[in-house]
């Protein structure tokens, strides 16, 4: 483009750093100090941090309720974006939206209403109560909690992509007498195996980093119902500043790892996309 | 008998009336071009015989059994997409085995099969090749070829060329025509081209705003046109106010409009034509266009403006040259039919041009 | 709701996956979420106002909302500027620092909360230069908005981004052409077409940053009336067992969120009329 040379070295000199800096104040400089103020008091403490009792419990717990949360969701997404991508109903509209309420609601309000809902308040407590039971400040509700904030994930990044690719594929294999199944694992997927990992992969992030819904919800029992967002937490208000940071490294590692992830991801499938 | 019926189809997408009392009848072995513009419900009459979409009301007949409430799958048909919908991640081979495996077809069967096919459809050597790494003409020929594996009794091709450039569109046509009568399967095909139309069908029905307007072969369809649709949508054609005015059609002043073609009109030089003193009317040269094989005139009569054809080997006629018309026939429309009128006087002069 | 489906017997599957799409939204998402209205009509309409009109509570909401709104409009300029960097410039490791948007979203909030403190508390180098200029950043207002500025630093450019991907530089040729200056063509060329993408990524991120609680909570300070924000009300307010308090909080925040997305569909609705027409 002509005007891409015109662009004055100075306007474009001065726009490039301001971003780079913003970018580096607010992104890079954060990231850093967890790393330094993680390992200031030596790599001993470092290590016998993070591979404290209740730092791997805290671990375990985040990483079985982001498991159970990403299969859940994925399951709901492929289904979710199924009925609304192959078929044409009423209310389609109010469906999508519908799915999409828990990105507007504030995670503490998400912890809020699982305690309106099983709490000692909630009117599915008696009932829950008597099959022994409990949801809230129990492992169950942080699961729920996890699932809820992450739920509309999977199928927000698969319905573009189907409404996108249309049904002819599907429509010609059911013409040929194929069943659901071999429609969707032989055609469908396929298709969409980069927009359902991308989804994924959002999901895993924002599920193990979820921090407002869970604390409602935990009841910040040590070794029980911590996650590691909480334990950074807990450490934190007690004053252990390096310890605090330590387990927030090993949570930066996983996120940098996503972020990898989210990128080559990205890249593959806007590669595919080209052919 | 039939081997194909549709009685009384009616369907609409909300407010838009895709089949109005659509009914139709299509014999065994014959290539049929379902024809009218964009948006005139062919594709819809299309997919109702699939089975990709169900009637309001109305029956769908194949080989005398109702199959309105039969699986799409189990009607026997061919369905080739009008982007080909070839499945993306699999092969040439797999492609045109799907239908196959999903019948639980043996293997070795399968094989045999699909290599008859690719080498039927001259795709030999590229079984392994996916869609995206074919031209448009070999994915054509893949989905045909897809479409035939499980052995349909009926194919059915949406805008089978809609999708392919002008210049492999010409050769691929004499193809799929040659192909679909060796095979001698009962097919019907979509167009909006009635170039492509009468080229490929034996038959062909011409649909607008949902209704079946008529059906016929290309001759006949050209020659006789049933309704006003038909007559202007078919061939190259003018509509002229006021038909009754031009001499020897004074019987068409009882019509509101008339249609001219090109092929019923002659134009000479003013004096060429005296023998038909009492036909011919005088015009002007407006416009003089070379089409190739022809000379393309615009001549103003009166009000009308006519498009007539030229040989190349007459002499030459210019923009504003006074010239004489002889019009031999014109299509009035009495309501939904249409008529052809003759000249009355050329009939009284018992000339024969 | 459920109707007849676009190609009844073709493609398999709608009552299945209707069923276990309506199934997981009730009971992960709608019911809980009517137990809101269910004990917020258990406080009566009077009962809620006097929650909501607590001064505290006043001073929380005000808070929220005003460092919600700069965060979103500081994000608004830098998120324009990014996103314009992004696509039309080249430069060294570009591809990294395109990836690097998408940090605050994989970072967890806490861990953000607790960085971010550290950057900017008086303790550190940077925290150190502010207070000598005389700005305290870590337990201000400041601190909050900086907290929200780094969690929706995405939004705004990841839905900049693609418009000005896709936007025909035949636009801004033609405007040179005319002899119109980089000025003129950014602001009466460019801008237009951004605007509708801006827009809902400033709504997107206003919407988050009202919610938000985990990275802000350790930076803000938590004084009443001074640092309080919407979330931490709610939070205390369960904290001492007051659920029909936290409740009334709750619903004047989902009214607001609720508020923000109509707005942004509307957004796009009006801009999509426009452009199509």
């Amino acid at each position: 483009m002509a005007l891409k040379n015109e662009d004055g070295s100075i306007t474009r000199a001065l726009l490039i750093t301001a971003s780079l800096l913003f970018l580096f104040i607010m992104l890079i400089l954060p990231l850093c100090i967890v790393l330094y103020i993680a390992l200031r008091s030596g790599w001993e403490t470092y290590k016998n941090t993070v591979t404290d009792f209740y730092t791997l419990k805290a671990l375990q717990l985040t990483l079985s309720s982001t498991l159970v949360a990403v299969v859940v969701n994925t399951l709901f997404g492929l289904f979710a974006a199924w009925a609304i991508t192959k078929f044409s109903f009423r209310g389609k509209k109010f469906l999508t939206t519908m799915i999409d309420v828990p990105f507007a609601i504030s995670p503490v309000i998400a912890g809020l209403i699982f305690i309106l809902t099983f709490g000692r308040i909630g009117w599915a407590h008696e009932w829950l109560d008597s099959y022994n039971i409990n949801i809230v400040f129990a492992v169950p509700g942080i699961i729920l909690a996890v699932i809820f904030v992450t739920f509309p994930f999977v199928a927000r990044e698969l319905i573009p992509v189907l409404n996108a690719q249309g049904s002819d594929e599907e429509e010609a294999a059911a013409l040929m007498g194929a069943n659901g199944f071999v429609i969707f694992f032989r055609v469908t997927l396929p298709n969409i195996k980069w927009a359902l990992l991308y989804g994924v992969i959002l999901c895993t992030a924002r599920a193990m980093g979820e921090f407002g819904a869970v604390s409602v919800l935990s009841g910040h029992l040590r070794g029980k119902t911590n996650t590691l967002p909480l334990h950074v937490e807990i450490l934190y208000n007690e004053y252990k500043y390096s310890q605090a940071f330590a387990v927030s490294s090993i949570l930066v590692i996983m996120a940098v790892i996503i972020l990898i992830a989210r990128n080559i991801v990205e890249y593959k499938g806007k590669k595919e996309l080209g052919l | 008998m039939k081997y194909l019926e549709l009685r009384n189809i009616n369907k609409s997408f909300g407010e838009y009336k895709a089949s109005d009392d659509a009914s139709l009848g299509i014999e065994k072995g014959r290539l049929i071009g379902l024809l009218g513009p964009s948006g005139s419900g062919k594709t819809t009459i299309l997919r109702m015989i699939a089975g990709l979409e169900t009637p309001d009301s109305g029956d769908i007949i194949i080989d005398g059994r109702r199959v309105n409430d039969v699986d799409a799958s189990k009607r026997g048909i061919g369905f080739v997409f009008q982007n080909y919908a070839l499945f993306r991640y699999m092969t040439v081979f797999e492609n045109i085995a799907f239908g196959l495996k999903v019948q639980h077809v043996k293997r070795d069967a399968i094989k045999k099969r699909v290599g008859e096919l690719i080498s039927l459809v001259g795709l030999d050597g590229l079984d392994r090749r996916y869609p995206h790494q074919l031209s448009g003409g070999q994915r054509q020929r893949v989905a045909f070829a897809r479409a035939l594996a499980p052995n349909p009794h009926l194919l059915l091709l949406d805008e089978p060329f809609a999708a392919i450039d002008a210049k492999v569109r010409q050769e691929l046509r004499k193809w799929l025509r040659k192909m679909i009568e060796s095979l001698q399967i009962t097919s019907i095909f979509v167009t909006h081209d009635q170039e492509e139309a009468v080229e490929v069908a034996d038959e062909i029905v011409v649909i607008n705003a949902g209704r079946i307007e008529q059906s016929g072969s290309p001759v006949e369809i050209y020659k006789q046109p049933a309704t006003p649709f038909v007559a202007r949508f078919i061939g190259r054609s003018d509509v002229i106010d006021n038909a009754g005015l031009l001499k020897g059609f004074e019987a068409a002043k009882d019509f509101s409009q008339a249609v001219i073609r090109p092929e019923f009109i002659r134009v000479e030089k003013s004096g060429h034509l005296e023998k038909y003193v009492r036909s011919i009317e005088e015009g002007t040269v407006e416009e003089v266009s070379f089409r190739g094989d022809c000379l393309e005139l615009k001549v103003r009569v009166g009000d009308a403006l006519l498009t007539a054809n030229r040989p190349l080997e007459k002499d030459e006629l210019r923009a504003g040259d006074r010239v004489s018309v002889l019009i031999r026939r014109i299509y009035v429309f009495d309501g939904d039919a249409a008529r052809i009128l003759e000249n009355e006087n050329m009939k009284n002069q018992a000339v024969y041009i | 709701m459920i109707t007849r489906a676009k190609s009844p017997r073709v493609i398999p599957g709608f009552g299945l996956s209707m069923g276990i799409t309506l199934g997981f939204l009730g009971v992960i998402v709608l019911i809980p979420l009517a137990s809101i209205v269910l004990t917020s009509s258990g406080l009566g309409i009077k009962g809620f106002f006097k929650v909501i009109t607590g001064r505290r509570i006043l001073a929380g909401i005000r808070v929220s909302f005003l460092c919600t709104f700069i965060a979103a409009l500081i994000n608004a300029v830098f998120g324009m500027t990014l996103a314009w960097v992004l696509v039309r410039y080249k430069f060294p490791f570009k591809r990294f620092v395109d990836g690097l948007i998408e940090l605050p979203f994989a970072l967890p909030t806490a861990v953000a909360g607790i960085s971010l403190t550290a950057v900017y508390s008086s303790r550190s180098f940077i925290g150190m230069f502010f207070e000598r200029v005389g700005i305290n950043i870590a337990y201000t207002r400041i601190g909050i908005t900086i907290a929200l500025v780094f969690i929706t630093i995405p939004f705004v450019v990841r839905t900049i981004q693609p418009v000005l991907e896709k936007l025909d530089p035949q636009y801004e040729e033609a405007a040179a052409i005319l002899g119109a200056g980089r000025a003129r063509i950014f602001f009466q060329i460019v801008f237009p077409e951004i605007l509708p993408a801006l827009l809902t990524g400033f709504g997107l991120a206003f919407a988050r940053g009202l919610g938000e609680y985990g990275s802000v909570v350790f930076i803000a300070g938590n004084r009443p009336f001074q640092t309080e924000i919407a979330p931490l009300l709610i939070m205390n307010k369960l904290q001492q067992y007051d659920y029909q308090g936290a409740t009334a909080i709750a619903l004047v925040m989902l009214v607001a969120s609720f508020g923000i997305l109509l707005l942004i569909n509307t957004v796009q609705i009006y801009y999509g009329k426009f452009i199509k027409g």
